[in-house]
């Protein structure tokens, strides 16, 4: 197995597109050295992105914000700006793992691990997100909720990564929230994951944005749940509209995590929850 | 008189302290020792290969290719363990548990191992053995295990307990039956009579630390073994027997560990490390992983139980039935029984029967897990008792104390109660100021009891004063829950010395005789009772040492405070003799100054207790948040009180744990779906609150300090006491266990829809 440290995402695109054998990535290493222990991989090259400048900075911008494939959780939660400007992702962010697990994790690698519970996704879709991929040869952009294609699938070639991740900046009374369900208070894979992103205009919804995780085989984008939203102020009947949008979207697995019915049932609940809290951070009142 | 097992009123200087642990900066500064942490010269890497089919033939194992690979220094099958175990049915069981013959019993039973010089080697080794099975059917669960279409695991067994014999070999090894009184009759004296079925769901010790041991055996036919082990002794006499070496040559040395809970009580990897070791002529050390932990270590039995009980309005229960249903895993155990034998112990009841049906799975062999099959009785009836006092408007509390055993009342199992705590632990729960506390929206409050047995067995310990006054104090039994400080601190109290100047250890297989495993409670109780001998013995030879030195006859001798009193008015001139300034002459007046005592501890005091616990549940997910919890225990004497709370939180969070999430999840395929921390959800600590503790002591007559075991009892009563205040919290009576999000939901939706 080799070990490599490329300077720049260039450098290590290259890198890859010149590996025959197996080549891993390595960001925060939460997932890949997990999986190295369990013997579920056996690389032949690990390229580390942690020695890539660009890939360890959070950059505010007058679009918002980009946040570097090395960046650690931990480090959004000390980014006055970013929280304040999307509490919703860096709360998300906060939750993968353990404090430990903080220190290492990346929102860029929790996107590629492309697990359809990966907590940080949700909240990145809600908030319109944008993932950053440099390739060998060229460079693209990608919305969030088109990088993974499937459980541990991505669209990214195999001599592509991701260097950064762009958040907009939010429009004015605008607020997104991130709640998942685990039968534990912490350390634990959601069995649901919602996420909600509004915008208000006189006390109403104007724009919506809603993200479902781990409800089917990669995190969703909902639309007819945002349409639930649009023109309410949270009354009930748009909370219920809500709540069934979210669950009718579901296509979930029976696994030892959670069944289809009760994934289907507890995405409608968070929705209605998730809901309300963004809504209350963009400032409207209920 | 010095060997006196009867309980005698004192006051303690040292006994009841909460003196520093012995352990402590070793464990926080991480130079412990536990089981991965020995190292060999030449040492080699072991591993195992496990089936990936819950029931399977071996149709065939080839090693060659594994040998030829370069680093690999052994392959072993279970040719290379052959059977010595000479018509011994439960020793023949470990050895087949250890290494598959023939056939696999289970997902994750050992197939071959291999031994090489590094981790990499012996993974690729592991590749490199072509096995060849042949899929048979299996079974997983205890109901279809015992249908007679179910696949039969050993075709040699037939039902033990059940008359007339029977002649098909079936899953279901044993029958027992026990209970006094027409239950019938109680039954027609009720004016309630309630019926329940049960479930509870498999789970496991969880103790953080994998099994671990480094084995080396000589050509001579001597051998060691350091493991992580709550019996030394006992792995010795068991490792021994299985691999055809003498007791006295196999040398054992228990690491520290890092829990064991029951789960450390039998062998599965140090045969084979051993086996590995004697075929490779070089040192093997075994780690278990995570994984294997839980595929093909010991957890509890998953459980199918039936409870019908009958009330009179006042209370007053006249009959109560169990019938319970026990998985031991591949192979047969007598878990149902203790079953039997805990269901309705904190009780007195006129006419009971407790029915147990021991039945073997395609899961890993079953091994103990404190208090063995005593919580999922007590769910049982725990949850049954609390049905009744609904029906008959009563307090839950009430009607505990109403049927209370005490003094004199017969145990379902036979023997008739000394002096007991259970009534004791249920006032104080009716007085506690948790019962009087607010409950908010979604909020209830359930109580339930506990019993357990609690064990003596065999002891030795030696205590050697040194020249300084000094003591070591060897112990043979090993520290799972504080040993080396409650027995430094009895030996302190008994010599009338500082708690400072005692150091135990705990001695390896060549140093001490037998002595049993750290199981049923029995440490402090046991060996509490050796060093109070053996340090009372010591004594003996320090008035004869004070006496010599004096000049005078013993008998004018007397021991008083840590130091030799000369009695009488002919010796009013003689200053006291310390116990250090007796053993700074010891040289000159007899040598060394010991004390040794072995013995078989018999009449442990019986653990009785009850617990409080308050939840939350959130109406749209199902889950439960426990808000508030107290526990209070009989200990009969607490030697140091830090360790006895933190045994009943210990236990309490076990218990909560298995209450509300933990469980072995098995695939229709027959495989373990959850064998790590992520998805076998022990509770993390966010999740818990503070435990609090009350500890009660009600001396136990057998034991010179009135002690009782107090490790396992509080792990009985938490499944109950859950179900319970969920039951209070929403009206919904959950049977169960884990009570977990999705079945309290749906018991919720149930509910709803009338």
């Amino acid at each position: 197995m080799r070990y490599e440290k490329p300077a720049t995402a260039k450098e290590a695109a290259g890198l890859l597109a010149k590996e025959k054998g197996a080549a891993f990535l390595l960001g925060g290493g939460t997932d890949l050295l997990v999986k190295l222990k369990m013997g579920m991989v056996e690389p032949d090259l690990v390229v580390d992105v942690k020695h890539i400048a660009k890939a360890n900075e959070i950059q505010t911008t007058a679009k918002g914000f980009s946040i570097g494939a090395a960046v650690p959780s931990a480090r959004l939660t000390e980014h006055k700006a970013l929280q304040k400007a999307w509490p919703g992702v860096v709360e998300a962010a906060n939750l993968i793992g353990s404090d430990q697990i903080q220190g290492r994790c990346t929102l860029a690698g929790n996107l590629c691990n492309a697990s359809p519970a990966a907590d940080s996704v949700p909240a990145m879709i809600a908030a319109g997100a944008k993932a950053v991929i440099v390739g060998a040869k060229k460079r693209r952009t990608v919305p969030v909720e088109k990088v993974a294609t499937g459980p541990g699938q991505t669209c990214l070639g195999s001599d592509e990564l991701i260097e950064s991740i762009t958040l907009p900046k939010p429009g004015p009374r605008t607020g997104d929230a991130y709640l998942r369900f685990i039968p534990r208070t912490e350390m634990d894979i959601a069995v649901v994951g919602v996420a909600v992103c509004v915008t208000l205009e006189r006390g109403r919804v104007k724009t919506a944005r809603v993200a479902l995780g781990a409800v089917a085989p990669t995190a969703i984008l909902v639309p007819a749940a945002a349409r639930a939203l649009v023109g309410t102020s949270l009354d009930d009947e748009a909370l219920e509209k809500l709540a069934r949008a979210c669950s009718a979207a579901c296509n979930p697995i029976d696994d030892k995590r959670g069944t289809v019915e009760y994934r289907t049932r507890l995405a409608g609940v968070l929705a209605k929850r998730a809901a309300k809290i963004a809504f209350a951070r963009a400032g409207g009142k209920s | 008189m010095t060997h006196d097992k009867s309980y005698v009123e004192k006051d303690y200087k040292v006994v009841g302290s909460r003196v520093k642990r012995p352990d402590g900066i070793d464990k926080v500064t991480g130079k412990a020792r536990y089981g991965a942490d020995a190292s060999a010269p030449g040492g080699l890497v072991g591993r195992v290969l496990r089936s990936p089919h819950p029931h399977a033939q071996i149709l065939k194992i080839n090693t060659a290719k594994a040998e030829k690979l370069a680093g690999v220094k052994a392959v072993i099958t279970s040719a290379d363990l052959p059977d010595l175990t000479n018509g011994d049915q439960g020793m023949a069981h470990i050895l087949e548990n250890c290494m598959a013959r023939g056939r696999a019993l289970y997902d994750g039973h050992a197939v071959a191992a291999v031994a090489a010089v590094d981790e990499q080697t012996a993974a690729k080794a592991l590749k490199l053995i072509d096995v060849k099975y042949k899929k048979l059917p299996h079974v997983t669960d205890v109901d279809e295990a015992m249908q007679p279409e179910a696949p039969v695991l050993h075709d040699n067994m037939f039902t033990r307990g059940v008359e007339p014999a029977p002649t098909k070999p079936s899953n279901i090894s044993a029958r027992t039956q026990m209970g006094y009184g027409d239950v019938d009759a109680g039954f027609a004296e009720a004016d309630v009579i309630v019926e329940r079925s049960y479930k509870t769901e498999q789970t496991h010790q969880g103790y953080i630390e994998p099994h671990a041991c480094l084995a080396s055996v000589n050509p001579d036919g001597t051998a060691e073994l350091w493991v992580t082990t709550q019996g030394h002794f006992t792995f010795r006499n068991v490792c021994s027997t299985l691999l055809g070496l003498d007791i006295a040559k196999l040398k054992v040395t228990s690491s520290e560990i890092g829990g064991g809970f029951g789960g450390k009580t039998h062998v599965w990897a140090e045969p084979v490390a051993l086996a590995l070791s004697r075929k490779a002529n070089r040192p093997v050390k075994l780690v278990m992983s995570r994984d294997e932990v839980f595929r093909a270590s010991g957890p509890t039995s998953s459980t199918s139980i039936d409870i019908k009980m009958g009330a009179k309005k006042d209370g007053t229960i006249t009959a109560a039935v169990a019938e319970m249903r026990y998985q031991g895993g591949a192979f047969p155990g007598t878990w149902a029984m203790l079953g039997c034998m805990t269901a309705f112990a904190c009780y007195s009841i006129k006419n009971n029967r407790s029915v147990g049906w021991d039945v073997v799975v395609n899961r890993p062999k079953v091994a103990a897990y404190r208090a063995p099959s005593a919580p999922m009785a007590a769910f049982a009836v725990e949850s049954t008792i609390d049905v009744i006092a609904k029906e008959i408007g009563k307090s839950p509390i009430d009607v505990r104390l109403k049927n209370v055993a005490r003094e004199g009342t017969q145990a379902p199992y036979g023997p008739t109660y000394g002096p007991i705590g259970i009534e004791n632990t249920l006032e104080a729960v009716k007085a506690h100021p948790h019962m009087r506390a607010k409950l908010k929206k979604n909020q209830g409050r359930g109580v339930a009891c506990g019993f357990w047995f609690n064990i003596g067995g065999q002891t030795c310990v030696d205590l050697n004063i040194g020249i300084d006054g000094t003591v070591n104090l060897n112990v043979g039994t090993v520290d799972v829950g504080g040993a080396r400080s409650s027995m430094a601190m009895i030996a302190a109290e008994e010599l009338g010395i500082s708690y400072d100047d005692v150091k135990a250890t705990i001695g390896d297989t060549a140093s001490l005789g037998h002595n049993d495993t750290t199981e049923g409670s029995r440490g402090t109780f046991s060996s509490g009772m050796a060093t109070i001998f053996a340090a009372r013995d010591a004594i003996g030879v320090l008035k004869q040492r004070a006496a010599t030195m004096w000049g005078i006859p013993l008998e004018d001798v007397e021991w008083q405070d840590g130091q030799a009193i000369a009695m009488g008015d002919m010796h009013s001139n003689l200053p006291a003799l310390t116990l250090k300034e007796i053993a700074a002459k010891s040289g000159r007046t007899g040598g060394p100054i010991a004390g040794h005592n072995e013995v078989v501890a018999d009449g442990a005091g019986m653990g009785f207790a009850s617990h409080i616990c308050d939840v939350e549940v959130d109406p749209e997910t199902g889950r439960s948040q426990i808000v508030r919890y107290t526990v209070v225990q009989d200990a009969g004497k607490a030697i140091h009180p830090d360790y006895v709370e933190g045994q009943f939180q210990g236990a309490a969070a076990q218990g909560i744990g298995w209450a509300l999430n933990e469980e072995y999840i098995y695939g229709d395929d027959g495989r373990l779906q959850n064998p790590g921390f992520l998805d076998y959800r022990i509770p993390v600590c966010s999740d818990m609150p503070f435990i609090d503790t009350k500890i009660l002591e009600v001396p136990n007559p057998n034991h010179p300090y009135g002690i009782r075991g107090v490790g396992e009892t509080s792990i009985v009563p938490p499944l109950g006491a859950v179900g319970n205040a969920i039951a209070d919290a929403t009206g919904v009576r959950m049977t169960h266990a884990p009570m977990s999000p999705p079945r309290v939901l749906s018991a919720l939706d149930a509910r709803d829809a009338g």
